[in-house]
């Protein structure tokens, strides 16, 4: 079985997020991690991998800068065997209609069983990119997957949805997103880590892919960012480190709000 | 193109009240727009009195697609039967309320139709001819001005963004259409479905509401929550996550597949934060945040964090909240 996991490289959740004031984009040339939320993608794969389909291929499958390496060494390390990694600069700015066009023709290239992502990205906090892939490719989608199992040529998976839980069956190849309810994704043990950039890696252009670079990047967005404003609301967050005085202060600033007698 | 559509989500046979909130704030762009507003209703068995009912909330059609396949609350014919009303109406924009299904349905939608897409935009202007919406980035600390540079564009609006009226009583023709389904969209199928079961107390009207999430360890981390909120003389909220684990009943459930909540004061314990559960919490007067791991997204949206052990926060807190009382 071929299963491609669609990964993200974001900013450093630690690291202060700045907008470009010029080009309305997320200032990505600091600290950047692998999203979070695609971990537990990874791990459900290492799982079928592990347990019902032992000759499962896992593919990380991004769309990032050059310089992204670091994270999709991150993904192989957790249980990638293979990277393909789309870099190319007239892919930089990307709506999500862009980004999804770029992955659906990597995906095309191979005949891939499953499709899975993360149920988010940590940084845009979009949901909506399995939707906007499996369209693309023509395949059915379940996302929000809370359980997968497999069986006769098709996945099951459990989700919960605004009325209870559905039970949903799909023919594969489909693309699937995983909820973090799904499971605990483990931490990747040193060797693994250290085995990563020995596994294939292969880095390819949009021209590569065969696609057209004007329905991409910033210059093929079909959505445009025309300013940026400050939202009323919620002020500064106090953060403190606890240093056993915290539920004290925490307690004193209840009382000053009034939110406690 | 022309003319606005709102996709409006069945829920139990009624319509939803998120996508009727959507459906009068299009009608609020429409006229500013100049353009009018269908809503666009997918289901089996829908009754033609509740449909014709979308006219009080600003629709001037409802074109609804009535079908067995539709009723299963999977995105994909959703998709198709967007995809044979646009053939018809030809609409500028297509807009929905998020939720599991419609989220997907106008991202397929818009894969389709090769439209751009903006997810959990907050509000909706009409600016020079056009909508322009304001998406909310980077934890809720600024507004991004999305517009569109395709013919036709979507929107997912953020759920619980717009708030439903009583509406003014009227109504609007309604119309049936028949979608062309896709093969690929017939092979997923709903094959069970287990209602949620309510046995906790209501926890929507509690003035304050300590929550619990993947970060207690193990169900038996609700304990020392349960002792917080009685101390508070709250109750007990979980996430999505904690809920699947079997840690904690559905019926304490916050965000969006769960309740939407707006306590005075809300505690989210070992919580991280994803914007399934934010947009259930995030009406609430004050937030608290606890959580070991520094880099919880929770802690953007909090007025106060603690980055620190819960299993020593939560007590101490207990006890001086007791010792208050």
């Amino acid at each position: 079985m071929r299963i491609a996991i669609c990964v993200k490289e974001v900013p450093d959740p630690t690291a202060v997020k700045r907008i470009d004031d010029g080009s309305h984009r997320l200032v990505r040339s600091g600290e950047n991690t692998l999203n979070p939320y695609d971990r537990h993608a990874i791990e459900a794969a290492v799982q079928i991998k592990e347990g019902p389909a032992p000759d499962t291929e896992i593919t990380i499958v991004t769309m990032a800068p050059e310089s992204a390496g670091r994270s999709v060494d991150r993904a192989l390390a957790q249980g990638g065997d293979r990277s393909i990694h789309i870099a190319d600069e007239a892919a930089a700015g990307s709506d999500l209609l862009g980004t999804a066009r770029v992955l659906a023709a990597a995906l095309k290239r191979e005949s891939f069983d499953l499709i899975l992502l993360g149920q988010q990205a940590a940084d845009s906090e979009c949901y909506v990119m399995a939707g906007l892939v499996a369209e693309l490719l023509e395949v059915p989608c379940v996302t929000q997957a809370a359980s997968i199992e497999l069986a006769d040529g098709s996945v099951t998976v459990k989700r919960q949805v605004e009325t209870g839980y559905d039970t949903v069956k799909a023919q594969m190849p489909c693309v699937v997103s995983v909820s973090d309810a799904i499971n605990d994704p483990r931490y990747p043990p040193l060797p693994a880590i250290m085995g990563a950039k020995r596994k294939p890696h292969e880095v390819v252009t949009l021209a590569e892919l065969g696609v057209d670079a004007s329905t991409v990047g910033a210059a093929g967005a079909a959505t445009s960012v025309g300013g940026l404003s400050k939202p009323a609301g919620r002020g500064d967050t106090i953060v403190l480190e606890d240093d056993g005085t915290a539920a004290e202060q925490l307690l004193a600033f209840l009382v000053e709000k009034k939110v406690v007698a | 193109m022309a003319g606005i559509a709102v996709l409006c989500e069945v829920q139990g046979g009624e319509v939803a009240r998120g996508s009727i909130g959507v459906l009068e704030e299009a009608a609020r762009l429409g006229a500013a727009l100049g353009e009018s507003v269908d809503a666009i209703v997918c289901g089996s068995g829908l009754d033609d009195a509740k449909l014709a009912a979308l006219g009080g909330f600003g629709a001037t059609t409802v074109r609804v697609a009535d079908d067995a396949l539709l009723a299963s609350g999977i995105a994909q014919p959703v998709v198709d039967a967007c995809a044979t009303a646009q053939e018809a109406g030809g609409y500028r924009y297509w807009l929905a309320a998020a939720s599991i299904m419609t989220a997907d349905a106008l991202a397929g939608l818009a894969a389709r139709l090769g439209a751009g897409i903006v997810i959990d935009a907050v509000e909706l202007h009409a600016e020079g001819g056009a909508l322009v919406t304001r998406r909310s980035g980077l934890g809720d600390s600024v507004l991004a001005h999305c517009g569109f540079t395709s013919t036709v564009g979507v929107v997912v609006t953020r759920a619980n963004a717009f708030a439903a009226t009583d509406g003014n009583g009227g109504t609007a023709p309604v119309e049936r259409f028949a979608p062309t389904f896709r093969a690929w969209s017939q092979a997923v199928t709903l094959v069970g479905h287990e209602d949620a079961v309510e046995t906790g107390p209501d926890i929507s009207a509690a003035d304050v509401l300590v929550a619990g999430g993947r970060g207690l360890g193990d169900a038996s981390g609700f304990g020392q929550i349960e002792e917080l909120a009685t101390a508070f003389g709250g109750a007990v909220a979980a996430t999505r996550a904690v809920v699947d684990a079997g840690w904690y009943p559905y019926s304490a459930q916050v965000g969006q597949t769960g309740k939407t909540v707006t306590p005075k004061l809300y505690v989210a314990c070992g919580i991280s934060g994803a914007i399934q559960h934010k947009v259930g919490m995030q009406g609430s007067g004050t937030i608290v945040a606890i959580n070991k791991d520094k880099n919880a997204p929770i802690f953007d949206y909090a007025d106060f964090g603690i980055v620190g052990d819960l299993n020593a926060v939560v007590p101490q807190l207990t006890a001086l909240v007791k010792a208050r009382g």
